[in-house]
């Protein structure tokens, strides 16, 4: 291989999406974390610049006193922040484990059917992730209203007479992600569960286990890192969630991907917008850093 | 393993599907509605795709998610494609930690901050927000997806095949334009396709980046559903879905067909 690591050809194959990456993704990222040292202010931009290109390396260390902690002391002080990053862990750890709970079963069933039926149900459940995000988000609207029609059809079989008020609660922020994310859950647990070696449980129930014992001791620990994988998948991006909330929730929902819309979009406050981004960003790191090993190494067994 | 439809199977997967599939179906049959109200049914009508075609905003909206949409998709893919080459074949160069973190952040990243932390960029530089700023944003997280789904296909890849083009003289470029791509193809295209609904779909990073006389349609689709569910909407995503299950499906047909196709010829060669 050492012919194609040579040449322009090679280079020119890392360095043009890395510059890419680099700019579009990582410089970014510094001017966020600049821009929420800065001080709010009415104007285009609304805020005061910290740094200059103009000012040179004197005017750098000059402007660095300048540099404020004010609006993380903001975050710190005002509870509706801290509230908003504690209740969308929690919105996302609870739904990460319904999705869990959902999505294991389907996966299960789709590794244990017959060989030629596995494609087309692979290509079922990727289906409706091509499908929009926000089309998905917004059929549920319809479904869960008053006067929706999972009531309609709840009140039709007599099992209410009241309707269920479901709309605009965290319950139906909950129904939101797990339906939206279901497939990200499914796909890493169908891989591993595909790849294994039922004979196992085979042997397991030849020796005396019960079918449950034999799942719990043999298919789960096996299983483990599509379920680490999946949960990943699913509560990384569903912490920072904003259609979601903001469509199917309540004004009791309380979300950090909302607060930062409001926050930028309606307040105008780009300086506190960018520390409640980068809080956000800081307390993902770890679970995004850990993603990104698994990836690696998954990577690294398949090559 | 061969595997068997056992009572518990079945279930799962009939209440799994139903689960995924019953909530668009709905919606679907929803935008055939007469009446206004969404949830009342009255009757069989195709007036809210009539009506659709004199909304000149949606008209609008959805040429101008078309355009960026193409366009993200295809810069998108010549750059997850090399990413992709990059990190599958060269195992070691300076920053390719940084490199591979780069790449697979953006697949997780909450949308929020991806869009905040582009705007800003774009404020800083300068530059107007509007047609190139969102397209530019879509190419930056949709290359990353292009790239998994690239390089998922090039580790399986039997290296030996380039290995003997370049053996018999092509040149690394050559060899993989004539080896490499024809078989990695289908993850190519399937990468494109990812990357064309990825963008059709994103309203959030969107709605940070874009600017005035650039609203595309999942921005126009949020502010109305805000209002209210209509049958309108309803007829657009119906559309959408079609396209995008009509797209799909027929992927899929033509990888099927070039598979067929190729064990054939490979069984001629062997024959002959």
């Amino acid at each position: 291989m050492r012919k194609l690591v040579s040449g322009l050809g090679g280079r020119a194959v890392i360095a043009v999406p890395y510059l890419w990456l680099f700019i579009f993704f990582l410089v970014p990222f510094f001017i966020v974390l600049k821009i929420s040292l800065s001080q709010v202010t009415i104007a285009i931009p609304p805020y005061i610049p910290v740094f200059n290109w103009q000012d040179g390396l004197a005017g750098f260390f000059q402007k660095l006193g300048a540099l404020s902690l004010d609006n993380y002391l903001w975050l710190a002080d005002d509870p509706l922040y801290v509230n908003a990053y504690l209740s969308s862990l929690r919105i996302a750890a609870v739904s990460t484990l319904l999705t869990l709970l959902v999505g294991y079963p389907l996966a299960y069933g789709m590794a244990r059917a017959p060989l030629a039926v596995r494609p087309i149900l692979l290509m079922m459940v990727i289906l409706p992730f091509w499908t929009s995000f926000l089309i998905r988000v917004y059929a549920w609207i319809g479904i869960l209203k008053p006067e929706g029609l999972l009531n309609q059809f709840l009140m039709f079989l007599g099992l209410i007479d009241q309707p269920l008020i479901i709309a605009n609660t965290t319950t139906a922020v909950y129904i939101g992600i797990v339906y939206s994310y279901l497939p990200f859950m499914v796909l890493p647990l169908y891989a591993t569960l595909e790849k294994m070696d039922y004979s196992l449980i085979e042997a397991a129930e030849d020796l005396g286990c019960t079918p449950l014992a034999a799942f719990w001791k043999i298919t789960f620990p096996l299983s483990l890192p599509g379920v680490l994988a999946g949960c990943m998948l699913v509560f990384i991006p569903a912490v920072g969630e904003f259609v979601i909330p903001d469509l199917l929730g309540g004004s009791g929902t309380l979300m950090i991907g909302k607060t930062l819309w409001n926050e930028f979009f309606a307040n105008r406050d780009w300086p506190v917008s960018s520390a409640v981004a980068i809080v956000l960003l800081l307390i993902l790191v770890l679970p995004i850093v850990y993603f990104q090993r698994a990836q690696a190494r998954a990577q690294e067994r398949a090559g | 393993m061969a595997g068997t439809w056992g009572r518990f199977n079945i279930t799962a997967l009939v209440l799994g599907f139903a689960f995924l599939y019953l909530p668009i179906l709905l919606l679907v049959i929803y935008s055939f509605n007469e009446s206004r109200l969404v949830t009342v049914w009255a009757g069989f009508s195709t007036r809210w795709y009539v009506s659709l075609l004199s909304n000149r905003g949606l008209m609008d909206a959805a040429w101008v998610t078309a355009r960026v949409a193409f366009i993200s998709a295809t810069v998108a893919t010549v750059l997850g494609t090399m990413a992709a080459v990059a990190l599958t074949r060269y195992t070691r160069f300076r920053g390719r930690l940084l490199f591979s973190g780069m790449v697979f952040a953006p697949l997780v990243m909450p949308e929020v901050i991806t869009g905040l932390s582009l705007l800003l960029l774009f404020v800083a530089i300068g530059f107007d927000r509007g047609f190139m700023t969102v397209t530019l944003a879509h190419i930056t997280f949709s290359m990353c997806f292009v790239a998994v789904v690239v390089q998922s296909r090039l580790v399986s890849f039997d290296r030996s095949l380039e290995e003997a083009a370049m053996d018999l003289g092509a040149t690394p470029l050559r060899a993989f334009f004539q080896v490499t791509l024809p078989i990695i193809l289908p993850a190519v295209i399937s990468g494109w396709m990812l990357a064309f609904t990825l963008s059709l779909d994103d309203l959030v990073i969107a709605s940070f980046t874009s600017g005035p006389g650039a609203t595309t349609l999942p921005m126009k689709i949020y502010s109305q559903v805000r209002l209210g569910v209509t049958p309108e909407i309803n007829a657009v995503c119906t559309i959408l879905i079609g396209i995008v299950t009509l797209g799909v499906i027929a992927a899929s047909v033509v990888n099927k067909r070039r598979e067929v196709r190729r064990q054939r010829e490979e069984r001629l060669a062997f024959a002959g």
